[in-house]
């Protein structure tokens, strides 16, 4: 029985990947079903990670284990209650609270967090000697990366349009920026190849055994 | 009120951690703790929030008969199908309401839950992004053409970085000299990625960072409030 | 109208040929080399340099729709990381993260177990454990910090933080040697080198999709944000040549070559006819004019 249904699991999974390509060709049934059937399964599968990788390890089982002790713990639970809330028109303004408490404090630690790593850490990073290397491809590639990076902030803080000498700084950011761009480019090139690679490499070889 | 009280909430709340960040003494690090653990419990229900939504929304298209409304259905069923078969029996080692199911286990190979997730899932969705190479191959033949001299630079580093990944650069810049073993595309790819490409996206991160600085702020101080919705 | 016709059909030809110029390598394999690059050696030092029974962190922080170019790099860096006799606890940011844990530990245990069946595998609980999925990316990083068992009250399997043994000595991230983390996006890489990294020093490397790879290379600096990173299917395949073996990701590097080659050559056919097409509409248009 199980080695049937490992087989029948590859059929399904084959099915599934030909109902996708399908929409290469053009629109149709199959790929519609599979796309529906798709989003159907993530929504459970968040669900159910949900349940029981957070609610109840986080919560339930506390509260259930001592309650006393976690008393502090209903509030969150009903300030996620009233998020639910959202679902109810008339009450949708309760679900206000947990919003503000969430992301008052997500917007606190990332302000710090940036500022610091991509900020700081970064500004310190672009303040380098560039003689201080002894090959030449180095102290060019310094040389480089440090005008890049001031012209490129400049570029974004006075974006409006230049004229005259500050047009120089701006004009140079931009050629960088392409630059990185470019490379960008290559590599999602190669990122969506991968993808490719990785489901005829199960069709050719889970589904048909054409490769070992 | 209805407004006001939550932006005294948002504001409350982010005051303590910026506070906390710069004294690092108590109370701040416990109620800094504690925020953490309500922000991770409220997390869990703002998803069940997000799942109940989809949920309403192809149950209303089912029940009105709205076009495409079989492909909706079937959603549905797959949705309710991964729901119960993951409550029941949990998944990898974690136990569901009918523990480990280990009858179950033994005639499909593996829990249902899991079972579903290799065949059905991963396939999905794998498939589905793989799709992006064939867009990605039509748009390198239509629409990546030179117009400019910034489109050259582009193309020009896009063309040495997608060669210079492949396993063919060794092959076809091998030769050149070591002194001059910088222009080996691997190499170049190295530089440009190195230098160039670090100057520009290290241009982007301060940039960013000094933008989410002010956008916190907004928040916290709450001139921002769009966050709440509703309307003026 | 036929215009739209044969704009079709092209498209359907240059998908065709992109699954030849992949399938065709995978049917019959060039044999192609590949060679390792600094970022991903010094991924290779960092967990070189962590002595025997430290603690470390791989986070799965990605989905399936990753699974190619991720996947043998978790292989490869759990491998690596048990040859070191490194406590491997794998958190994830994504939900899918603790499925994709689980299938690479079986998987290197298997291959393990294969290479030499008389050896001591490594053990759930005291060489490796799967602490699951939590929600927030920087705030839940920044909880870790404080205290990891009020956000892991317990692993996948339910059993509580305070009876695994492999976490009775990792009371906050600060205990954690090094954190590696496998991401496609957001939450993930930066928010464990803003939090893990920024704020609490604990050192932080890197496994993610091609397509974000440039954005991450600002951080490997003398400031050392980010200890080396891994970046896409070539760097996978790095890592199997330094761990010393032919994985799927240096089999997948064949047709990875040549369907970059297809791409470039498409590439110079669409600015051939580009060009071609500027100069009919040129010339079409000095003989309206005159």
């Amino acid at each position: 029985m199980a080695n049937f249904m490992t087989t029948f699991g590859i059929w399904l999974a084959a099915f599934f990947t030909l109902s996708i390509f399908s929409f290469l060709y053009k629109d149709n049934p199959f790929y519609k079903f599979a796309e529906q059937v798709f989003v159907g399964l993530s929504a459970s599968y968040w669900l159910v990670y949900t349940i029981y990788n957070i609610l109840i390890p986080n919560l339930f089982n506390k509260l259930g284990t001592d309650f006393r002790g976690n008393l502090i713990l209903l509030i969150p639970m009903i300030l996620g209650i009233l998020m639910l809330l959202r679902m109810v028109p008339k009450l949708q303004w309760l679900s206000r609270y947990p919003l503000a408490l969430m992301i008052g404090t997500s917007a606190a630690m990332s302000m710090l967090l940036s500022f610091k790593s991509d900020f700081l850490s970064q500004m310190a990073a672009t303040m380098v000697n560039p003689f201080s290397f002894s090959s030449p491809v180095d102290i060019v590639g310094t040389i480089l990366m440090i005008v890049g990076t001031l012209c490129g902030v400049f570029f974004f803080y006075f974006s409006k349009k230049q004229e005259g000498f500050f047009k120089v700084p701006s004009k140079i950011g931009i050629w960088f920026l392409m630059v990185s761009f470019g490379a960008s480019f290559g590599y999602t090139v190669m990122a969506r190849i991968s993808l490719l690679i990785g489901r005829l490499d199960f069709l050719l070889r889970d589904w048909l055994h054409i490769i070992k | 009120m209805k407004r006001n009280a939550p932006l005294v909430v948002a504001f409350i709340a982010g005051l303590v951690v910026l506070v906390g960040g710069f004294i690092p003494r108590e109370p701040f690090p416990s109620i800094e703790s504690t925020l953490i653990d309500w922000f991770m419990i409220i997390s869990g229900f703002a998803i069940l929030l997000g799942q109940a939504s989809l949920l309403h929304l192809n149950i209303t298209r089912v029940k009105e008969k709205m076009p495409n409304w079989p492909y909706y259905l079937a959603g549905l069923i797959s949705f309710a199908l991964m729901l119960i078969v993951g409550l029941l029996w949990g998944m990898e080692q974690t136990p569901g309401l009918l523990g480990q199911g280990d009858g179950i286990v033994k005639s499909l190979g593996a829990k249902p839950f899991d079972y579903l997730f290799t065949n059905a899932f991963i396939p999905l969705s794998a498939t589905m992004f793989s799709l992006l190479a064939f867009y990605i191959a039509s748009a390198a033949y239509r629409a990546f053409i030179i117009r400019t001299f910034e489109s050259n630079l582009l193309m020009i580093t896009a063309v040495i970085v997608m060669l210079g990944r492949t396993s063919f650069a060794q092959l076809l810049t091998g030769w050149i000299p070591d002194k001059l073993s910088f222009l080996r595309l691997p190499e170049l790819t190295n530089f440009i990625m190195e230098y160039p490409n670090t100057a520009a996206q290290r241009a982007i991160l301060i940039s960013a960072a000094l933008g989410i600085v002010g956008a916190s702020l907004r928040i916290i101080l709450g001139i921002e409030r769009s966050y709440l919705g509703g309307g003026k | 109208m036929k215009k739209v016709d044969r704009t079709v059909i092209e498209r359907r030809i240059v998908f065709l040929i992109l699954v030849l110029a992949v399938m065709l390598p995978m049917l019959f394999p060039l044999g192609l080399k590949t060679q390792s690059t600094p970022l991903t050696q010094k991924v290779y030092d960092l967990i070189e340099s962590v002595p025997t029974g430290a603690p470390v962190i791989l986070s799965f922080d990605y989905d399936p729709s990753v699974i190619t170019e991720i996947q043998p790099m978790a292989l490869a860096l759990i491998e690596h990381a048990w040859k070191k006799g490194h406590k491997v606890i794998a958190t994830a940011m994504w939900p899918q993260g603790p499925q994709m844990a689980d299938r690479a530990f079986n998987e290197v245990k298997e291959k393990l177990a294969e290479q030499n069946p008389e050896a001591e595998l490594p053990e759930y609980g005291k060489d490796y454990v799967n602490l699951g999925y939590k929600p927030g990316g920087l705030v839940t990083i920044q909880g870790m910090g404080r205290n990891m068992k009020a956000i892991f009250p317990s692993d996948i399997t339910g059993k509580k933080y305070e009876e695994i043994p492999l976490l009775e000595k990792v009371r906050t991230l600060k205990d954690i040697r090094y954190v590696i983390s496998l991401s496609a996006g957001d939450p993930g890489l930066r928010d464990w080198i803003m939090t893990a990294k920024g704020k609490f020093n604990v050192p932080v490397a890197g496994g993610t999709t091609a397509v974000s790879t440039p954005g991450f290379l600002p951080y490997v600096s003398d400031q050392d944000q980010l200890h080396g990173l891994l970046g896409g299917l070539k760097s996978a395949a790095e890592y199997e040549l330094l761990m010393g073996y032919e994985g799927d990701a240096s089999r997948g590097m064949n047709p990875q070559s040549v369907a970059h080659i297809l791409i470039l050559l498409l590439i110079l056919f669409g600015n051939i006819r580009a060009a071609r097409k500027r100069k009919a509409d040129k010339l079409a248009l000095e003989e309206n004019n005159g």
